[in-house]
């Protein structure tokens, strides 16, 4: 708080009381300055703006400051405000223009609009607590402050290929009683269980949308379990710069960005980095019945895909499109990364449905879209991981053909369906099977394996155990007559449709389990486990659980004890890729011996050593890793064999013999009981027989060469 | 309960005692204070929080403040503060800056 006025910094204008001058027109949003706040906004059609003052949670505005026409530039507000208490003060425009959504117009300058720019958002500060309907400014533009004492953080730039990601809701994960943790469901209680994340050998959480959204968005009461839904996965943003004060045990107190900021911190020192999964494809506008919170007020036509008679392209499935590649919605993304790269020390970001983000103003892919590549070349996100789900709602997929510049990875859907119509039993799979072990060659041949985020669980669609417990999805509770969510699930329930009694079939279930978990950790590429499917969470066939603030979406900590032996097999297989470089390679397998070990770097075998059945009734493949070729030859590590059976009946894998007196030992055998089934880095039991191995019925065998 | 502050000064220790309810309108106080005390050498602040009922962000704010305008090498104490602030601190990380005691000298 200063008390010398700077002769650069003094009010030539006074109205209501207030005193103001002329502001800066960037950066935009709000910025505190000696003595004052500078306000600036842009808006294209805009014919005149307000700017609207209020002191924290009350009703009316103190103050209404109509910026004067000699304060805008170009198309840009701009205005220093001086004395205000920026702890207290929250702030939006009026917009005055034209209502002509024919022409793309829906100014209203009743509405009272929150800042895109603002970095933090009053309104929604505790999790489901009930708002003033009659609010007139339910969504308040807040500052924030940049105090937040990073001693020696910065984001971790742990290389690609070394990560482990766990997708985790921030509420789902700790929400659950059992989780025994204070403040649950919070940014804070994450930091509680820091230590069991180091534990089971992730190094980098992607954080489910933590952008300030609306989790009363079309809720409404379920018709059919009486419960109420609500907006739980958060994929509808309200503003783009704000940490959800919801997710913060001290959003009621405004202080959600330094939870935020601690809990990147304590990851950050635990060697777990942070990747944010980012909704930069829609907003929480919907289409032309939805609510006008921001963007629609202030210019429609600039930040929304119009038809030409004025509606929403709705490409995303939510009924809006951002318009990303306008050039002032692509810098406000751009900057919108930088903020939470430079800010927050966010390692990388996921993009959903990303797509559209390729699209230019009219829907049409771009060949070259501006915005992709200005974020791949952007010096600040530089050393930010960029991945994208490579397809949208409007029937773009881009999975392989993503414009990625040489930087983005993608969410690879297609190595989640071939490992899960493997793991089924489908036959004519080897070959993609060939391919998902390789970091999928064929798609991303000029990438490298990097650009494959391999995954077979997600939050969207059914758990890992679900994968194995249900053929039909069972959506029943979220109200839509199970009409919603996807029906190309390539699930098997291993013979009973949910819950059972039955030992075997339960058990064949934990296998199939384990099975998924070998072949992800074995794959070049980057692994994707979802929380939760470390302890094998069911959703009960639900496999589009968005909208459930329950026990569908929030993480039993209980099942650390009933599914143990799954917890203790995810725990090792991850620490087994981690000890095994050959499994991390920044590069494609060239199929030759390279570095003169006499093997070449990858080989393919089946139940004969040497000849892997390709043919379309095979349900059989191994392949083994020459240790010599770890990362392209430059370090030594073991070799590594991994078989793959998916038929019913258990085969003979007949082994290639190692090299130097070399000798297969034991790491992991799915078919075996838990303590048999994975052993510890150095504890493998050596094979009675190197030439061959029993193979169990749809098990999955890994041996390493030393 | 309307906010109070006493402040002594001896020994290049700050004792301040704290009473009431700490919101952004007594942060002013708060931080009026501190601004007094920079002007002095100090090595430690003791910030006596028994009967301080509430410290809202502003309130946490000064204190990071009081750590930037007299320096890093300011030893912050706080005594007796209660449980809600307690929480309030660790939530957001600012336990790392601080140590809390039970009396000082600890």
């Amino acid at each position: 708080m200063a008390t010398d006025i700077r002769i650069d910094y003094y009010p030539t204008h006074e109205q209501q009381g207030i005193k103001f001058r002329r502001g800066h027109v960037l950066p935009f949003g709000a910025t505190m300055v000696p003595n004052g706040i500078n306000f600036s906004i842009y808006s294209s059609e805009a014919i005149d703006c307000t700017l609207v003052l209020f002191e924290r949670g009350e009703a009316q505005p103190f103050a209404e400051i109509r910026f004067p026409e000699e304060f805008r530039t170009g198309n840009v507000y701009s205005m220093i405000v001086f004395d205000l208490d920026y702890e207290r003060l929250e702030y939006g425009y009026r917009m005055d223009g034209p209502f002509k959504p024919e022409e793309g117009h829906r100014f209203d300058k009743s509405i009272i609009l929150s800042d895109p720019y603002a970095k933090a958002i009053g309104g929604r500060d505790s999790w489901l607590a009930t708002p003033n309907w009659d609010n007139i400014y339910p969504y308040r533009s807040r500052l924030v402050f940049e105090d937040f004492d990073w001693e020696t953080d910065h984001p971790l730039e742990t290389p690609i290929e070394d990560l482990v990601i766990y997708e985790m809701h921030v509420r789902g994960f700790t929400q659950h009683p059992s989780s025994k943790v204070k403040n649950p469901g919070t940014f804070a209680a994450i930091r509680s269980k820091i230590a069991y994340l180091k534990e089971l050998g992730i190094n980098c959480v992607e954080l489910m949308p933590i952008y300030e959204f609306d989790e009363w968005e079309n809720s409404k009461e379920n018709p059919v379990t009486g419960g109420l839904i609500v907006n739980f996965w958060g994929y509808s943003t309200v503003n783009f710069f704000s940490p959800k004060a919801g997710y913060a045990a001290t959003g009621k107190f405004g202080m959600q960005v330094d939870e935020l900021k601690t809990l990147v911190k304590e990851l950050h020192k635990n060697g777990i980095e942070v990747m944010l999964d980012v909704v930069f494809n829609h907003t929480a506008e919907g289409d032309h019945r939805g609510h006008t919170i921001s963007f629609r007020g202030i210019d429609n036509k600039t930040y929304y895909m119009l038809t030409p008679e004025g509606y929403y392209f709705n490409f995303s499935g939510t009924g809006n499109t951002l318009n990303c590649n306008n050039p002032v919605v692509r810098n406000m993304v751009l900057d919108c990364l930088r903020y939470w790269a430079a800010d927050y020390h966010i390692d990388g970001f996921r993009f959903d449905l990303a797509a559209i983000l390729g699209r230019d103003q009219n829907g049409a892919p771009l060949s070259n879209p501006p915005l992709l590549e200005s974020l791949a070349y952007d010096p600040i996100l530089a050393k930010c991981k960029l991945v994208a789900e490579a397809w949208d709602a409007g029937g773009l997929y881009q999975v392989g053909s993503f414009p990625a510049y040489g930087r983005w990875a993608e969410w690879n859907g297609k190595y989640r369906d071939s490992i899960r119509k493997f793991l089924k039993g489908d036959e004519g799979l080897i070959g993609e099977l060939a391919q998902c072990i390789q970091g999928w060659p064929d798609l991303y041949h000029y990438r490298g394996p990097t650009a494959s985020i391999n995954f077979i669980s997600c939050h969207d669609g059914f758990t890992l155990y679900d994968l194995f417990a249900y053929n039909e999805k069972h959506n029943e509770a979220n109200g839509e007559n199970n009409n919603d969510g996807g029906n190309d699930n390539h699930s098997w329930n291993c013979g009973v449709e949910g819950e059972t009694d039955d030992a075997f079939i339960n058990q064949l279930r934990h296998k199939q389990i384990k099975n998924a978990l070998s072949i992800l950790m074995v794959s070049q590429g980057v692994p994707m486990i979802l929380s939760g499917d470390e302890v094998g969470v069911t959703k009960s066939g639900n496999n589009n659980t968005y909208c459930h603030d329950n026990e569908l979406n929030w993480m039993d900590w209980g099942l650390l004890e009933k599914n143990a032996d799954i917890y203790y097999f995810a725990q090792r297989i991850t620490r087994f890729r981690r000890a095994h470089p050959v499994l991390r390679s920044r590069t494609h397998f060239q199929h030759r011996d390279y570095v003169g070990s006499g093997y070449p770097d990858i080989s393919f075998h089946g139940t004969q050593a040497w000849h892997a059945d390709f043919s379309a009734s095979s349900r059989c493949l191994a392949f083994m890793l020459d240790g010599a070729h770890a990362k392209s030859g430059t370090i030594e590590d073991d070799s590594v064999y991994v078989a793959m059976n998916s038929y019913w009946d258990a085969l003979y894998y007949e082994l290639p013999i190692l090299p130097n007196g070399r000798s297969w030992y034991l790491a992991v055998n799915t078919d075996m009981p838990t303590g048999q089934d994975i052993y510890d880095i150095g504890k493998e039991p050596k094979l009675d027989d190197q030439g061959r191995f029993l193979v169990g019925g749809r098990a999955t065998v890994i041996l390493i060469g030393k | 309960m309307a906010f109070q502050i006493e402040s002594v000064v001896e020994n290049q220790i700050a004792k301040l005692t704290l009473h009431g309810e700490l919101d952004s309108l007594s942060a002013r106080v708060f931080q009026t204070e501190i601004e007094k005390i920079a002007n002095q050498s100090i090595d430690s602040l003791v910030l006596d929080m028994e009967n301080l009922n509430f410290m809202s962000s502003a309130g946490l704010r000064v204190l990071i403040y009081s750590k930037q305008k007299i320096g890093p090498k300011l030893s912050i104490y706080i005594v007796k503060p209660q449980e809600l602030i307690v929480d309030t601190l660790v939530k957001t990380g600012l336990q790392h800056s601080v140590t809390i005691v039970d009396q000082y000298p600890v």
